[in-house]
């Protein structure tokens, strides 16, 4: 559904992202790891269309996101890694207007709001200006607004920040119901824990490179790392064990 | 007793403070490498703000120098004018500095984003006032500041002022202007401890604005400049009267200017700078005292309170049926900016101040009195119609440049909203040109007509001046948007910031020239048809006419074209 060919991405002589290539078939929850800096938000913005790449090709459920731009991102919901919405609209209006953006309106788009404003707890809310929304408010929102268009894939970039367990529980069943139902996700998170939990496939970026990819049991098959858990070998791949000593840190 | 339990019972060591120095450092830090980027990014940007910049400050120089020079040469009155000048110019900037360090304080102690961490510190409070109170008067004063430079110089020129006069100038500054810093700040604390903050914004910019645009009006109204004539007075003595008295002697615009003088005119009266002074020092206690007391509780309420329940659909119901084939994502696009630009009063109230402009202008032009019995030439009248249009075109770019030019940059942080949807950015674009052209032409058409109206123009002039306006119109409006786009300042919150960017300076300067090059063309046709009328011969539509016309068309439709299509291929090309 998802198709990564040789994908980079320099600012000036830094390369953010270097040959990636990789594959996120119909149907999968595929984790998207790695430490601060790897590369990860730069990449998902590519498959967005918000950065252009350098070089490589981005082809989401067929169509080729640089030739048919259109057609290729109205198969995709994303949410980004900040909250940043219009704080001069309401909930609703928000959700009306990236409804209309993704060329969709009427019943069917109210009720589906409805519905995901119900399931975030968001309605009692639904028409006030989203500035007197906090964080996690915003970030639900966010989700929402990816969801509304019925997208066959959705990109999201560390969704669980800001959410508050009941609302981390529902977004992880709402992405499960998802799946089942024939959709993708390719989710970026740092919560290792909810990627070893839901993921059915993951790939860890390192220093914009693809450093592993698979199940949990490819990649520890892979890195000959039986036994280890996904933080173990997440630590393993980017090179960054905890240094052992840490008392000297609060030594006078 | 455990370590923990015997630091327990140990009695609290104040932390050692931080020095002033260190809470304005990263403010400091920044505009400092705000203006290294500036440098490495364009050294073009920087000559040319600096021209401008050199320009404006020459300009003001000069005409006070002239003045002056002018009434220093007046026996008796001309010293006494000269003082009356300085106080009231004087007192103007108090009020200007009053406003603005009441709207200022009101970001810089209760909204900046650098709050939290600052108040969460151990940091001692006065600390915290004395550095925000340093911030609020910088941020308010320094275009006072630059504006008085060349008038205070022109001045010590005029009067022989000597080497010591500048350190009298900024001895008699420094109070001025930390003295409306101190109150407005006080202002502003009592008032965000009655309303929360974000109200008190949005009353505190209407109030501003409407101040502005009151004072301008009732200034145009009351037309001050046959105030300043002698003849109109009853006798000499009441205009000397006039002169030698303070106009409020307790204000310090009336002592800052008295101080000024008085070291000009050699007087030694050192009653100026001790009211100056001590009063300055007087309110620093009383405005410490009361943010000691005041400010962690208007800090605590400007976090809170945010009533922003909306029940929408206005906007839907006056322009849902005019949208109905617009399509769902362009319909929406346009009630969103609508929904956006009322919603915020910091943009709308700006147009508040347009009105007033716009009641000026025609006011001004209603008060030419060509039709007031004496019969003025139909040469003077024609010129003064096409005079007009020039004008009429400097008001529009202005406004242009207000609320057009921001349109791009306003999106700034949602960008990836519309970058990541199948929104065509060219259907974006073409609404925000039609969403800021049509009300732009609505108002240059009625400023075209009524004004054309009130001076009995001709047939020929009134719709020469509506298809070049008209023209013009589209083109300006193009301009705003395109340079909007290929200048945009993401990282600004107010609206009212953007126009005076580098970007903005650009589309002033360049709607501006393109105005120019219209009248320089029209300009010889014109002169043709005036010609014709002074002779007597019936003017008609001369070859020279329909070319310059064309090229105008031509030009106009150049300036339309160009900066859309670079603007719409830079927001196609930006990465976020």
């Amino acid at each position: 559904m998802i198709q990564l060919h040789a994908l980079s991405k320099n600012y000036g002589r830094f390369t953010a992202v270097d040959q990636l290539t990789l594959e996120v078939p119909k149907g999968e929850l595929f984790g998207f790891l790695g430490p601060n800096g790897a590369g990860k938000t730069t990449t998902l913005r590519m498959i967005a269309g918000i950065l252009q790449p350098t070089s490589g090709t981005v082809t989401i459920g067929g169509e080729d996101l640089h030739a048919n731009p259109e057609g290729a991102k109205a198969k995709l919901g994303f949410v980004p890694d900040r909250p940043y919405v219009y704080e001069k609209l309401t909930g609703a209006e928000f959700l009306r207007f990236v409804a209309a953006l993704y060329g969709q309106e009427g019943a069917g788009v109210e009720r589906r709001m409805d519905e995901l404003l119900e399931l975030f707890e968001l309605a009692p809310w639904k028409d006030e200006l989203t500035e007197s929304y906090s964080h996690g408010m915003r970030q639900k929102l966010l989700i929402s607004s990816a969801l509304v268009h019925r997208p066959e894939v959705v990109v999201v970039d560390e969704p669980m920040v800001g959410l508050d367990p009941k609302s981390a529980r529902t977004l992880k069943d709402l992405l499960r119901v998802f799946v089942e139902r024939g959709g993708t996700v390719l989710m970026s998170t740092h919560t290792l824990e909810v990627a070893e939990a839901m993921c059915d496939r993951i790939a860890i970026i390192h220093h914009g490179r693809l450093a592993a990819s698979g199940t949990m049991a490819d990649l520890r098959r892979e890195t000959a790392s039986e036994g280890l858990t996904l933080e173990r070998l997440f630590l393993k791949l980017t090179g960054g064990e905890v240094p052992s000593s840490l008392t000297g840190m609060f030594d006078d | 007793m455990t370590d923990a339990s015997a630091s327990a019972a140990a009695p609290a060591v104040p932390p050692p403070q931080p020095g002033l120095w260190t809470l304005l450092a990263p403010k400091w830090r920044t505009a400092l490498a705000r203006v290294r980027q500036e440098r490495s990014g364009a050294g073009m940007r920087l000559l040319l703000l600096a021209l401008v910049g050199f320009g404006f400050w020459s300009a003001v120089f000069g005409v006070s120098y002239r003045v002056l020079k002018y009434f220093r040469g007046v026996p008796d009155i001309g010293t006494l004018v000269a003082t009356k000048l300085l106080a009231v110019l004087l007192l103007a900037f108090l009020g200007i500095l009053l406003l603005s360090n009441i709207i200022t304080a009101l970001s810089t102690f209760f909204l900046a984003s650098d709050l939290d961490l600052v108040v969460s510190a151990p940091v001692d409070w006065l600390r915290v006032y004395i550095a925000k109170l340093g911030e609020t008067t910088v941020h308010s004063s320094w275009m006072v500041a630059l504006v008085a430079a060349p008038i205070f110089t022109a001045y010590g020129m005029v009067f022989d002022g000597g080497p010591l006069y500048p350190m009298i100038v900024v001895a008699a500054l420094i109070p001025f202007l930390v003295m409306p810093a101190i109150l407005g700040t006080l202002v502003t604390l009592l008032l965000v401890n009655i309303f929360p903050a974000r109200k008190t914004r949005d009353l505190l910019t209407l109030v501003a604005v409407g101040a502005v645009g009151g004072v301008v009006l009732l200034l145009r109204l009351i037309r001050p400049e046959q105030l300043a004539r002698p003849e109109g007075f009853r006798n000499l003595l009441d205009y000397f009267s006039m002169l030698q008295g303070p106009t409020n002697p307790f204000l310090p615009s009336e002592w800052a200017a008295d101080m000024v003088m008085n070291w000009l005119l050699r007087i030694g009266d050192p009653l100026p700078i001790l009211l100056l002074w001590t009063t300055a020092a007087v309110l620093g206690v009383v405005g410490s005292a009361a943010h000691q007391r005041l400010y962690l509780a208007g800090y605590s309420k400007a976090q809170e309170g945010k009533d922003s329940f909306v029940r929408g659909g206005a906007w839907e119901r006056a322009l849902g049926p005019f949208l109905r084939t617009a399509g769902p994502a362009r319909r929406e696009f346009i009630l969103k900016d609508l929904r956006l630009f009322f919603r915020d009063t910091t943009q709308w109230s700006q147009l508040i101040l347009l009105a007033v402009l716009l009641a000026v202008y025609v006011f001004n032009i209603q008060t030419l009195q060509l039709f007031s019995g004496e019969q003025v030439p139909i040469f003077f009248v024609t010129l003064v119609v096409f005079l007009n249009q020039g004008l009429a075109g400097f008001v529009l770019a202005a406004i242009a440049a207000r609320f057009i030019f921001p349109a791009i940059s306003l999106e700034g942080r949602e960008l990836w909203l519309l970058k990541s949807s199948p929104l065509d950015l060219r259907a974006m674009f073409w609404s925000k040109y039609f969403i800021g052209t049509l009300p732009l032409m609505i108002v240059a058409l009625t400023l075209t007509l009524v004004t054309n109206a009130l001076l009995h123009a001709s047939t020929f002039i009134m719709l020469m001046s509506v298809i070049t306006i008209s023209l013009y119109t589209m083109a300006a409006s193009a301009l705003a948007l395109g340079l909007g786009a290929l200048f945009p300042q993401f990282g600004t919150e107010n609206a009212a910031q953007i126009p005076t960017s580098f970007g903005g300076l650009v589309f002033m300067m360049s709607s501006l020239s393109l105005l120019a090059l219209v009248i320089v063309i029209e300009a010889l046709p014109v002169a043709g048809y005036l010609r014709a009328i002074a002779t007597g011969e019936t003017p008609g539509l001369s070859t020279e006419l329909i070319l310059s016309m064309v090229a105008v068309a031509a030009l106009c439709a150049v300036s339309t074209i160009l900066p859309l299509r670079a603007g719409l291929r830079r927001l196609q090309a930006l990465e976020l």
